[in-house]
């Protein structure tokens, strides 16, 4: 089985019918979607499959073989942070940060689908799949708004690598 | 002890191949979306001899011809929200969240056994108050029957199902209970259509999923729909929450009603 991720192709020899999070996690070291409930409730394994938001844990792989699937590390710009992540770091959107992973991929499914300014209803309706175990959900809903209007953090520069590394630790 | 590497998988490339792997559907879970069996596959609760992924079998499309609309087995719920009419539409749009609903689909929803402790089937109350009928492919070959039928027979688990099709209603009506977020169930829901079969009601929710409303359609009067359900307790509500608000909701799905385009 083939399988692109984050735009680099590998030969899987996971069973086929193991789920994606489980080939991504152990077979690629792709560690940004997270084992949470594993049931498909708690959307923390959420990735991009062709640009759409999926539970990795629900998908076997043999279902995306031949797709393109991003996660977080595919989003993030080199030496820096997305205005996405930004806004999440700056506002405070991220606590323990189990939840982030997927709530970034989901909100940036939002955001480029949308290609707008987003209300709060949209950006709940999109991460309402989403559990922050911190139960930081203002600060998460305020950080996709924000990241989603021109005059805010979309318009300015990825922060410096430097600024990051408590983000990434 | 089995493992995932045992299961023989296909991955047909049409609804013809896809019914020439399901056979007499012997020792064959069908995969569609995947929102239910793979997490059984995984915790090592299921382990079939064969598994059908219905993803790239062409099983996916809707139609809307004539006054009659049909719809693959593996159309995603999230397709389903725009794409067809209500209560149907209505339905789909309570299941889950954004990203479930993109991935669960249709024949999922009607196919699935019952869950240990949550309910399943929320699609099924809204096709049998649009009188819809079900064609489906296994022992005995291709067959098209009432959906009811197809659900309280062994057909929904041991029968492939290949489309569903029923006719543009006349008007819908739709009626549940709040969810109080993504991740709750739907209580209770109450579908009504009017199709050249007549008036249907069906209630998701209430003692099992889908049960057809026949004093309710006979009178018009909503306190009879009371009659044809065996009320049950569970952890979302209790019986007796239940039966009181039946006859509530299925007054304003008939108020509700609109003319459906």
């Amino acid at each position: 089985m083939k399988l692109t991720v984050n735009g680099v192709d590998h030969e899987i020899a996971s069973a086929p019918l193991t789920p994606l999070l489980h080939v991504l996690r152990d077979e690629l070291d792709v560690t940004s979607p997270k084992a949470g409930c594993q049931q498909g409730g708690c959307g923390t394994c959420t990735v991009l499959v062709d640009g759409e938001p999926r539970r990795s844990c629900l998908l076997a792989v043999a279902m995306v073989e031949g797709h393109e699937v991003t996660t977080v590390e595919g989003l993030t710009p080199a030496g820096g942070l997305s205005p996405l992540q930004r806004a999440f770091h700056e506002l405070g959107g991220v606590q323990c940060g189990f939840c982030t992973p997927g709530m970034i991929v989901a909100a940036h499914a939002l955001l480029a689908n949308a290609g707008r300014a987003v209300e709060r209803e949209e950006v709940i309706e999109a991460l309402g799949g989403h559990y922050c175990r911190c139960t930081g959900y203002v600060k998460i809903v305020e950080a996709v708004q924000t990241a989603s209007r021109s005059d805010g953090a979309a318009g300015q520069p990825a922060l410096p690598a430097s600024d990051t590394e408590e983000v990434r630790a | 002890m089995t493992t995932l590497r045992d299961v023989q998988v296909a991955l047909p490339a049409s609804p013809a191949e896809a019914v020439a792997a399901f056979g007499d559907g012997s020792g064959v879970t069908v995969i569609a979306g995947g929102t239910i069996a793979v997490p059984e596959l995984n915790a090592g609760r299921l382990r079939p001899a064969r598994a059908i992924l219905l993803g790239r079998a062409g099983m996916d499309g809707i139609t809307r011809t004539a006054g009659v609309v049909r719809i693959g087995a593996a159309c995603p719920l999230a397709v389903l929200e725009a794409g067809v009419p209500d209560p149907l539409a209505a339905a789909a749009r309570e299941v889950g969240d954004q990203e479930i609903r993109g991935q669960g689909t249709l024949g999922g929803n009607l196919c699935a056994p019952p869950a240990d402790d949550v309910q399943r089937g929320d699609l099924r109350a809204p096709l049998i108050a649009l009188a819809a009928q079900i064609r489906s492919a296994g022992a005995g070959g291709e067959r098209t029957g009432p959906v009811e039928d197809f659900l309280s027979s062994a057909s929904s688990r041991t029968r492939l199902l290949l489309e569903v099709e029923f006719e543009e209603p006349r008007w819908a009506g739709y009626a549940s209970l709040h969810r109080a977020h993504a991740h709750h169930y739907t209580v209770l829901a109450v579908s009504a259509a009017e199709t050249s079969a007549g008036l249907r009601i069906a209630v998701t929710g209430a003692g099992g999923a889908g049960v057809r409303l026949r004093a309710a359609e006979a009178s018009g009067d909503p306190d009879d729909a009371v009659g044809d359900v065996e009320f049950a307790d569970d952890a979302l509500a209790s019986a007796w929450y239940r039966r009181r608000m039946l006859p509530v909701l299925v007054a304003r799905a008939l108020a509700t009603r609109t003319r459906s385009s």
